[in-house]
């Protein structure tokens, strides 16, 4: 085989590219193909609504769970409110509440929000830690003001 | 009387202060361990590497000695130690007070630091390996020491005072009051952990310049002992999390657990490169790089999981200084093993020629495909920093995008897999190799076609799963039969050469079944679970796919730190066939008050039936009735018992005795023909 190069050395380093070449080439492609679908942005409430989000898109909203706001219906659902500083949205959400959702506490959910202004939910984000903050809500809250500091659960009395 | 009991009262508490010392002087024997080794491979002096290696027996024997005095501030439940008076209690179990030493954060970084030790006096105390590259290793393995011990006693000190010792401790907090704490994170760090020695021997050979069959033989039982302890640490996280509500199931691509996965594909990776430079000198630099970057990664897992930086479901609260610490520390290690590489690797012969239809290259494109992956999964997790890093928007990367990239490079390695084993070393024959294999494609693909057929709802890519996985589980039998000569020689014969099989044969035989069952479970489970919820009261009774869940009973237990509500929930099957009684409890801890539920499993062969309890109704309509949710989980059981398969055929492979007591030059000889037979 006349076009292949003469030195071992080259040769097999046409060998690793011939194989390394395509793969690397797969993997960015299929990469950032997957990326469009997959990539979901963070929220509060009141940035929720400043951005003005088309209803269906993925979306992760934090904020803090209004304290009184949890309704639990017979059939499983359940519907609270999750509230920042200067705005609030109605969250409803089938399934089972992780164990350290709490009234008043931090919450991360996972949805989008409907036509109607409501977020439809479809994960909860649950914690090792009771004193653990999802690190993109405590960013959000110490720029509104409302950190209390790593330990204490923020306390947040409805408008 | 009175002077012996004034000072026994004295003695007790001092255990806390002798452990902090230990600890401050594990980080000067570590210092020392450096030097020394250091000192004696510049002037070749047998008698400062023997100080050397017994300064890393003595910081083992010193971190011990911390280790066992926090474990002693547990079981006591002695609250002057602040760790314990956050993460204890004295009304809990004896089980979570032992395993909650290391269940914070300060206590994991020293079971980290004990492991680190453990594997540096037991490559100090091995006699194989030549002078300057152990005097080398010694004293890498040292610096790490110097790292993490020096972390550990400035910023995350295990054994910390408190001024006014509070009546009664914080206790752990309840998610993490289980029995698989006691299991998963030593056997995940021991795994991490593990490829510390891999990374030392690396950097040490990297600084003699010499990368070669026998150092790859010396690396090999390290690296086979961390990938098999990662493989059940893995494993046993995979199996918590499935049980535990809210963590997102047996794999969620949550940034935690990829921090955990990367370093096993890279380690992965390693264990297939290293036998291609065991066995023909190839490949040499690529190794070298790959057993320096599985325990970066590994690093790099650790400070993901304890600096919080990423949004997970598995993250822990953190004082954002240590995390800043901990980078340092990664940068330090990563920056300095990365350097040495990019230094001394152009110099490293690697001569070895082989065809690209050859053992090597089937390796090669292994190791091709399981690095491409290790960077896609790299990429998804680091993402959500870089973008925040470059215009503060905060976003993450969701489970569909590790799904479809790693689908998109993993099937092909899986499709390839078979064949690797039956091609010979330097040149081989494709087509020999792939007629010997028609029986598996034939059960792969009867076995896709049935799954298409018969299962609904009709998912052609999980039957394409499910015919892959049985592809590679056959494929790793064919080759066994193949290496005995099953059904081609008379049975004498076979029966011979199954006594005479190396274990690291079997070894890797068992690993690929493993490999193969798991990706059968995981695309059968994934596809084909069955889910139901629904608010019964007691004699009430709801259908989940084949099963009739009845409950049966209401009512209140006490535990010996928590209160519950359990039900009694009879699970029938076709016919009326009683296949168990699950007993769901949500429970809430009377510390901290905090609520959680307890699922029960009803494991069958391959399948389990999982149901939990939820909430109450206490009012309103259907008053009384609690809310059931059940799955069906298929084949479940796979995905846990296959990675079990591949931590044991690591566990067999490193029993051989080649491995062992390698002697260079007669041990290649019986693997390498095995194959061209």
């Amino acid at each position: 085989m006349s076009w292949l190069p003469r030195s071992r050395t080259a040769r097999r380093r046409l060998m690793v590219l011939a194989v390394a070449g395509p793969v690397a080439a797969l993997a960015v492609a299929v990469a950032l193909y997957a990326l469009r679908g997959s990539i979901s942005f963070f929220y509060t409430p009141s940035q929720a609504m400043a951005a003005r989000l088309p209803a269906g898109r993925d979306i992760q909203l934090g904020g803090l769970v209004r304290p009184g706001s949890v309704v639990k219906k017979p059939d499983g659902e359940v519907d609270f409110v999750v509230a920042d500083h200067r705005a609030a949205s109605p969250v409803v959400f089938r399934g089972e509440l992780p164990d350290l959702f709490r009234e008043g506490q931090g919450v991360v959910a996972i949805g989008a929000y409907d036509g109607a202004g409501v977020f439809d939910a479809r994960q909860i984000l649950a914690k090792h830690d009771e004193r653990y903050m999802p690190p993109q809500l405590a960013a959000a809250l110490k720029k509104q003001g409302e950190w209390r500091g790593g330990g204490a659960a923020p306390s947040y009395a409805s408008p | 009387m009175a002077g012996r009991r004034g000072r026994s009262e004295l003695r007790i508490p001092m255990i806390d202060e002798l452990g902090q010392f230990a600890l401050a002087l594990a980080l000067a024997l570590s210092l020392a361990q450096t030097v020394l080794s250091l000192a004696a491979r510049i002037r070749r002096d047998g008698a400062l590497a023997g100080a050397g290696e017994g300064a890393a027996v003595g910081a083992f024997a010193a971190v011990a000695i911390g280790f066992l005095a926090l474990i002693h501030a547990f079981v006591s439940s002695d609250f002057s130690v602040l760790n314990v008076a956050a993460n204890s209690h004295t009304a809990k179990p004896l089980l979570y007070k032992v395993a909650g030493a290391w269940g914070s954060h300060e206590g994991s970084i020293l079971l980290w630091c004990l492991m680190l030790t453990g594997y540096g006096a037991a490559m100090a105390a091995s006699r194989r390996l030549p002078f300057a590259l152990k005097a080398s290793a010694v004293a890498v393995q040292g610096a790490l020491g110097v790292l993490f011990i020096g972390y550990m006693v400035f910023a995350s000190n295990p054994l910390a005072r408190v001024a006014l010792p509070p009546v009664q401790g914080d206790s752990l907090n309840p998610l993490l009051q289980d029995p698989a704490l006691a299991a998963h994170p030593p056997f995940l760090y021991a795994g991490y952990v593990g490829f510390s020695v891999v990374f030392s021997l690396a950097a040490a050979a990297l600084a003699e310049g010499r990368v070669d069959p026998a150092w790859a033989r010396w690396i090999r039982p390290w690296t086979l002992a961390a990938w098999s302890l990662l493989t059940m640490g893995i494993t046993l996280g995979s199996f918590w999390a499935y049980y535990e509500l809210g963590w997102g199931g047996w794999w969620a691509w949550d940034p935690v657990e990829n921090a955990s996965f990367m370093p096993w594909l890279l380690g992965t990776a390693l264990l297939h490169s290293a036998a291609v430079t065991e066995k023909r000198g190839a490949l040499a630099s690529w190794t070298a790089l790959l057993g320096l970057g599985a325990f970066i990664l590994a690093m790099m897992g650790a400070f993901l999981v304890r600096s919080g930086v990423l949004t997970s479901v598995h993250a822990f609260a953190i004082d954002p200084r240590r995390g800043i610490l901990l980078l340092v520390i990664l940068g330090v290690a990563a920056g300095a093993g990365l350097g040495l590489f990019a230094w001394r690797a152009p110099r490293l012969k690697d001569e070895a020629a082989f065809a690209p239809i050859s053992r090597e290259g089937a390796l090669f494109v292994n190791n091709v495909l399981l690095a491409a992956a290790t960077a896609t999964v790299l990429a998804g997790t680091l993402l959500p920093l870089i973008r925040e890093a470059i215009d503060g928007v905060p976003i993450s990367v969701g489970a569909p995008y590790f799904n479809v990239t790693f689908t998109a490079l993993l099937a092909p390695a899986l499709i390839l897999l078979p064949a690797g084993p039956l091609l010979a070393w330097k040149r081989a024959d494709a087509l020999g190799a792939l007629q010997r294999l028609w029986a598996a494609a034939l059960i792969a693909l009867a076995g896709a076609l049935l799954s298409l057929a018969l299962v609904s709802p009709r998912s052609a890519l999980a039957a394409a799963g499910v015919g892959l996985g049985l592809w590679v589980a056959t494929g790793a039998l064919v080759e066994a039969a193949e290496r005995v000569r099953a059904f081609r020689a008379p049975w004498s014969e076979v029966g011979r050469r199954l006594g005479g099989l190396p274990r690291g044969a079997w070894g890797m035989t068992l690993a690929h079944l493993g490999l193969g069952l798991f990706a059968m479970g995981a695309a059968f489970e994934t596809a084909w679970r069955a889910e139901a919820a629904a608010a019964l009261q007691p004699g009430q009774s709801m259908r989940l796919a084949a099963f009739e869940l009845r409950l049966a009973q209401a009512g209140d237990v006490v535990g010996p730190n928590y209160e519950a509500a359990r039900l009694l929930i009879r699970v029938t099957g076709p016919g009326g066939r009683l296949v168990c009684e699950a007993a769901p409890e949500r429970r809430v801890y009377a510390a901290g008050g905090q609520t959680t539920s307890q699922v029960a499993i009803c494991p069958g062969l391959l399948d389990d039936v999982y149901v939990t309890a939820g909430d109450r109704r206490d009012a309103g309509v259907g008053a009384g009735a609690f809310l059931v949710k059940a799955y069906w989980n298929p084949w479940v059981r796979l995905v846990f018992l296959g990675p079990l398969l591949m931590a044991l055929g690591g566990l067999v492979s490193l029993s051989d005795r080649r491995v062992r007591f390698a002697v260079p030059g007669r041990a290649r000889q019986p693997l390498a023909q095995a194959p061209a037979e």
